[in-house]
């Protein structure tokens, strides 16, 4: 237990280290600060759309830390390290998965109060929101963490990774949206049972990945 | 875990054979090693020795034969695995934490390795001889009972080859037992020596 608190504790500090951090919460305000500048000034239009950029940009931002999450590990060889202590692959990709809730989804949620405020969403908004968003990082970072996995090494892995990212994002974006409508509580349970399937899924797939990449 | 521990670490080799990437690299090797055996892995670049000691640290998997090794495993290959931009005392401190070693362990490798003027220095600083000095001393820190060093003598000046010979005499003293994967012969007094031909055939 010590070993892995010792693991999430490198994680979150490689990411404080390593721009991980702040790289997508600069970019997830930037989207914030962007949007209405195209919209232009309709608060009734921005209030009703700005919840639906910020999932977006949510989504997006998951994209900016995979490139460290796991080749720089491979390469060092920590990831060997770790396997002979006996480490399964499952396991240290909980760790990262756990160490990016904290470093990379904690930090998006305050985030999000701020760009909700750039936005000018309703105040009643930014609490679905941010319920929303609080139930959907937690399969983000999994799904970051699976992708950094699966596509460490390759040539073009940022692209590759945004191609992966779109269509397994397709249903948390579709009840996380949907949970910003009048009625929230549907898409919410819908949303909620996602993120669960997703982040629980996510370490088996890294490790999978983890364990074929090995040579 | 500690009921590995008490038992004495032995290792068995036997008949093994690779395949990696459509070629076989290593071809009926057998080993046995008991507590207290160093053994010496020599041959030309690419013969295997490198895959011979990841098959044992369980990084990779056999095409043929079996590979035993009762106790704890410890590795330094040509990965540092010690994150550039700490300090080394905090990058062997990491490590120490996963193997659950203690502070004087950790200390007494630091300075078997004559490490400790550097202990504050950021790991991306060192030079080639002072990287291999402090992955030697993760391996010292960890006190596993089975080390497989790969080419641990690369880039060492002939004080810290001294020490690196002492080191492993007092770990294979100690119980434990040495795998060193080398291009030069040994210079200390070994079990077993093993010599690889290019086609991974012992010679």
């Amino acid at each position: 237990m010590r070993a892995f608190v010792a693991l999430v504790a490198r994680e979150v500090r490689l990411a404080w280290t390593g721009g991980g951090l702040w790289l997508p919460v600069v970019f997830y305000l930037a989207v914030a600060t962007l949007f209405p500048f195209v919209t232009g000034p309709d608060k009734a239009l921005l209030a009703r759309t700005g919840g639906g950029i910020l999932w977006i940009a949510a989504l997006l931002a998951t994209l900016l830390p995979i490139e460290r999450l796991i080749l720089p590990d491979r390469q060092s060889g920590v990831l060997d390290q770790l396997a002979v202590r006996g480490w399964s692959d499952e396991l240290v990709a909980t760790a990262k998965i756990a160490g990016q809730i904290v470093a990379f989804a904690l930090p998006l949620l305050l985030a999000t109060v701020v760009g909700s405020a750039l936005i000018g969403l309703p105040e009643a908004q930014l609490g679905t929101l941010l319920l929303g968003l609080a139930l959907a990082l937690p399969a983000l970072s999994g799904l970051s963490v699976m992708i950094a996995a699966l596509t460490a090494g390759l040539s073009g892995a940022s692209a590759l990774g945004g191609l992966l990212l779109v269509p397994i994002t397709i249903p948390l974006l579709i009840f996380g949206a949907g949970s910003l409508a009048e009625d929230p509580g549907n898409a919410m349970q819908l949303l909620a049972a996602t993120s669960l399937a997703i982040t629980a899924l996510s370490p088996f797939a890294a490790g999978a990945a983890l364990r074929a990449s090995r040579t | 875990m500690s009921s590995r521990q008490a038992s004495l670490p032995s290792l068995n080799i036997d008949n093994v054979a690779v395949i990696r990437g459509n070629r076989m690299v290593l071809r009926g090797l057998s080993v046995t090693a008991r507590a207290g055996d160093i053994i010496w892995i020599r041959g030309a670049n690419g013969c295997g020795k490198s895959t011979l000691l990841r098959l044992v640290a369980g990084l990779l998997t056999v095409t043929a034969g079996a590979i035993h090794a009762e106790g704890r495993v410890a590795l330094a290959d040509e990965n540092l695995a010690l994150d550039a931009n700490v300090t080394v005392e905090a990058a062997l401190r990491f490590w120490a934490d996963m193997d659950g070693a203690s502070v004087d362990a950790r200390n007494v490798a630091l300075s078997a390795m004559d490490l400790q003027d550097l202990a504050h220095i950021p790991v991306r600083f060192l030079s080639t001889g002072q990287r291999k000095r402090a992955s030697i001393a993760r391996v010292l820190a960890s006190h596993a009972d089975i080390w497989l060093l790969d080419e641990p003598y690369n880039g060492l000046d002939s004080a810290s080859c001294t020490r690196l010979d002492q080191a492993i005499i007092d770990r294979a003293a100690a119980g434990g037992i040495v795998l060193v994967a080398a291009h030069q012969p040994p210079s200390i007094n070994v079990a077993i020596s093993l010599s690889l031909d290019s086609h991974g055939v012992v010679t």
